[in-house]
């Protein structure tokens, strides 16, 4: 058994040399101790590392002492004898610390970044305080106080003495403590937290600032612990914010849903608020019903604005308890601005009528909103909107439906259906029965241009298509 | 009204900068402060000095110099429209408090923006004047970022790149149309006019550097802007187009997403739920690909559904492969980097040290898991000497499997 003296946790160059003299002596990892400081504990430890002259000298690979240098660090007392034992393993096969893969190599490339990681740390969440007169010369000093998890604080000195170096400065650690005068650094022995001042007259404006910086509309806490964990916490001032800030979140964002409703609330009674309801629902929804409006004057999200006279908007009451989708505005309603217009708009209007469903009260709009044709002569025959075509308009559609937010939806036809479903569907099987949809409950039934095109049961089919409408309309007044 | 003191117009002005998402502080020239009068150094890499509860790092002092602002941009709270309380920073207030903070270890430097006052001109001064002020008669070696404003004169702007290590002008929304609706008052032409100028300014500063040792630095970390998602209908597929763009015409170090997020007296057009923060999240990972996995935007909005959107359960690199599993597996043992790129849970750094280990051995699947932080995901899509997947690449439900678990949704969510 043999015993490597080194002079302290992190001390590199002994363990270099100690390393350097027993690799040539082929001494194997089991029978070397390593030990930090002066006082012997191990009773049976007997002859020190002698020099030796045994063999060749031999060299390692730079990644392997960058890899030991960051290593020796950490602060488990294994790892000199871990990276003894690499040294072995590269004077055998040279090509060792480029094998990635390796288990040992991996757990000394792991550790590795352990001590990387708290550097990195110690560099961000260090805070110094200012202590008035502290020096001899009467001048200003920062004194900081941290908690390192690893033996980095000679290792980091070098970071503070650049960034700080007209600064006079004090880190006190546990272990050891560094006092920079702006010439010359000195080490220092192992403090306690008493020793460090308790109070900065700055950090109440520091407070402030982390408090308004952040944005209660997306919490996300765990993001945050994972980069600043709880160990830490100690020693920052701000993170005695840290509770009463996600605490206040989910207040602050209702109190900003609740500012919108005590505007409405302004006029002061109950039946001021549902005539204000009444005349312009949903609070700004008017307001962003025009400015959809506007907006889809100059879409181009597909190609049939370039043929289309004018994209045709929807249509209705903003608080409207029906919204029926239909399939495009046809030659009429494309010249007109307007939907349902023409020869099918008559007999859907003639239709709700029939099945007693007030057609001023619903809103009524189609799934593509330019009118695709093509020419024959001087007519222009309608044309079947695409797929591509149908997801493009789809989202106004969405927009729609958000801002109006009906408690049934129907689809008329099935463009409109698949546009509402997102995928092709038959109406045969989805006629007369809700489904329920992301947008609410929505029903499925024939477009009213089907009615004109269909020669044999006309009359039948009418009158099925009046009663799916009223059976809509009765299920529209038991949801009210 | 009364006269605000400096934490009252912090807290003011601070709330008003928490939407610009950019916070970094790294990519600059190096530099410390040996041999100076001042304090301040820049090592490369960013420090982030503390994170706020919504995750975002604290790298930086940001803060605008004055939230009034002059334009009626509908979704920024500081419109001119709005109702918010206003506050103005003077030059002094502001290098005085980078000071302070700076020498407590807070902060890595300063991010200033401004709302814009009396003439961008005007505005634009100002803010040069602060970082004048900390550079010049403090001799402060920190990281300075600078938001530059696309109306001002290109001299004003020239000098800002000279003090500031990054600088950057938001597009603000991915589509003409969306500027247009929400920021009437904004060109994007101008906009794009001035990240040009600034890219040639940027370009003609490393030559300079280049052939004279002593010429000035001209905004060593380059140029940044950022786009806020969810305010209009921009599919995400407009939006990985638009910064693609942008990167290859202004060589642009960054670009930032801002998910829509409810503001204070919301202006009326704007859209009433804003989108899921997982959207923003999932637009990063596109960056990510497209920066440093060689993936062609193009490539990455295939992983896109028919209306444009990535998906939100998986990572659009995921979502890539499962679309395109004919090219898969790949073995690990031969395959180029280019291709193990693409493997869904391989990293570069993991795949760097795939290509250096299997110089010395053949990679057994083993081996891989602990280059890797998660072996299931990457399984179907891989073959190591002692591991092939078989059919479970092929299987219709291969994305089930791969997925997050599903969480139990709350019952009394808002």
């Amino acid at each position: 058994m043999r015993t490597a003296f080194l002079a302290h946790q992190e001390d590199f160059e002994g363990w270099r040399d100690a390393a350097r003299s027993l690799a040539l002596s082929r001494v194997p990892p089991s029978e070397i101790h390593w030990q930090v400081g002066d006082a012997p504990h191990d009773l049976f430890a007997d002859e020190a590392v002698l020099a030796s002259d045994d063999g060749p000298a031999f060299s390692v690979p730079r990644p392997f002492i960058e890899l030991a240098r960051s290593v020796v660090c950490h602060s488990d007392p294994e790892r000199f004898a871990l990276l003894y034992t690499l040294l072995l393993r590269l004077r055998a096969h040279p090509g060792a610390m480029e094998d990635a893969a390796d288990p040992l190599l991996q757990r000394l490339e792991s550790m590795a970044k352990a001590v990387c990681r708290d550097i990195h740390k110690m560099r961000a969440f260090l805070r110094f305080r200012e202590v008035e007169g502290a020096d001899e010369a009467g001048g200003t000093r920062y004194v900081a106080w941290f908690e390192p998890e690893h033996h980095i604080v000679r290792a980091n000195a070098g970071f503070f003495v650049r960034r700080f170096a007209s600064m006079r400065w004090s880190i006190l650690t546990p272990e050891l403590s560094l006092h920079w005068d702006g010439e010359t650094l000195k080490e220092g022995p192992g403090a306690t937290r008493a020793d460090a001042p308790s109070g900065d007259q700055v950090e109440e404006v520091w407070k402030t600032y982390y408090a308004s910086i952040f944005n209660p509309a997306r919490v996300k806490v765990g993001a945050m612990l994972k980069e600043m964990p709880k160990k830490y916490w100690k020693n920052m001032p701000e993170t005695a914010l840290v509770g009463q800030l996600i605490a206040g979140a989910q207040a602050r964002e209702a109190e900003m849903v609740e500012r919108s409703r005590a505007k409405m609330a302004e006029g002061g009674l109950a039946e001021a608020v549902a005539a204000e309801k009444r005349l312009q629902p949903g609070g700004n929804a008017l307001a962003a019903w025009e400015a959809l409006v506007a907006e889809a004057r100059s879409c181009t999200r597909c190609d049939l604005y370039k043929c289309g006279t004018q994209t045709v908007f929807g249509e209705g009451p903003l608080d409207a308890r029906l919204l029926f989708v239909g399939e495009q505005p046809g030659d009429q309603e494309d010249l007109a601005g307007r939907p349902f217009v023409g020869p099918a708009g008559g007999v859907f209007d003639k239709a709700l009528a029939d099945a007693g469903v007030d057609r001023a009260a619903t809103y009524v709009t189609n799934a593509v909103k330019h009118f695709k044709f093509e020419r024959r002569g001087k007519r222009r025959i309608h044309s079947k909107p695409d797929g591509p075509e149908i997801t493009a308009c789809r989202w106004w559609l969405e927009q729609e439906l958000a801002l109006i937010r009906p408690p049934i939806t129907v689809a008329l036809g099935a463009t409109a259906a698949r546009s509402l479903f997102g995928k092709a569907v038959t109406i045969s099987a989805t006629r007369g029965k809700p489904h329920a949809l992301e947008a609410g409950e929505t029903w499925v039934t024939v477009h009213p241009s089907f009615l004109l095109r269909v020669r044999d049961n006309r009359e039948e089919e009418y009158a099925r298509f009046v009663e799916d409408l009223h059976a809509i309309g009765e299920r529209a007044k038991a949801l009210a | 009204m009364p006269r605000l003191d400096t934490r009252e117009k912090l807290a003011i002005l601070a709330d008003a900068a928490k939407y610009d998402a950019s916070c970094a502080s790294s990519g600059t020239k190096k530099r410390d402060s040996a041999g100076g009068k001042g304090i301040g150094s820049t090592e490369g890499m960013g420090i982030c000095h503390a994170y706020a509860p919504d995750g975002r790092c604290i790298s930086l002092l940001k803060i605008l110099l004055t939230n009034s602002c002059i334009f009626d941009c509908h979704y920024c709270i500081n419109r001119k429209s709005s109702n918010v309380r206003r506050a103005r920073f003077t030059a002094e207030e502001v290098v005085q408090l980078t000071l302070s903070f700076y020498r407590r270890n807070y902060i890595e430097g300063l991010f200033l923006s401004s709302g814009i006052i009396r003439s961008p001109n005007y505005t634009m001064e100002q803010i040069v004047e602060v970082a004048r002020s900390l550079r010049e008669d403090h001799d402060f070696r920190g990281y300075i970022h600078l938001k530059t404003i696309p109306d001002a004169d290109p001299e004003l702007v020239h000098k800002a790149g000279l003090y500031a290590d990054r600088v950057s002008i938001n597009v603000e929304l991915p589509t003409e149309q969306g500027l247009k609706r929400l920021a009437p008052e904004k060109d994007g032409a101008r906009i794009e006019g001035a990240m040009k100028g600034m890219k040639a300014a940027i370009d003609q500063g490393a030559d300079e550097k280049k052939r004279f040792r002593s010429a000035p630095g001209f905004a060593p970390a380059g140029q940044s802007t950022q786009m806020i998602v969810g305010a209009d209908g921009a599919s995400d597929g407009d939006i990985i187009k638009r910064a693609s763009t942008l990167y290859d015409r202004f060589a642009l170090r960054r670009v930032y997403y801002s998910a829509f997020s409810p503001i204070p007296d919301a202006s009326a057009v704007l859209p009433l739920r804003r989108p899921p923060l997982m959207r923003e999240h999932r637009l990063y990972q596109s960056d990510w690909l497209m920066r440093f996995y060689g993936f062609k935007p193009g490539e990455v909005v295939a992983a896109a559904d028919d209306t444009g959107m990535l998906p939100l359960d998986i990572d659009p690199k995921l979502a890539w492969a499962l679309k395109f599993r004919e090219r898969f597996p790949v073995d690990v043992n031969r395959a180029p980097r280019e291709m193990l790129l693409r493997v869904p849970g391989l990293g570069v750094k993991a795949v760097d040290r795939i290509i250096a280990s299997r110089r010395w051995r053949r990679l057994r699947l083993g081996d891989i898991a602990r280059l890797t932080v998660s072996v299931a995901k990457l399984r179907p899509f891989i073959v190591a000497a002692d591991w092939r997947p078989t059919a479970l690449i092929d299987r219709v439900d291969l994305q089930q499997r791969l997925k997050p678990a599903t969480e139990q949704l709350e019952l009394f969510a808002a």
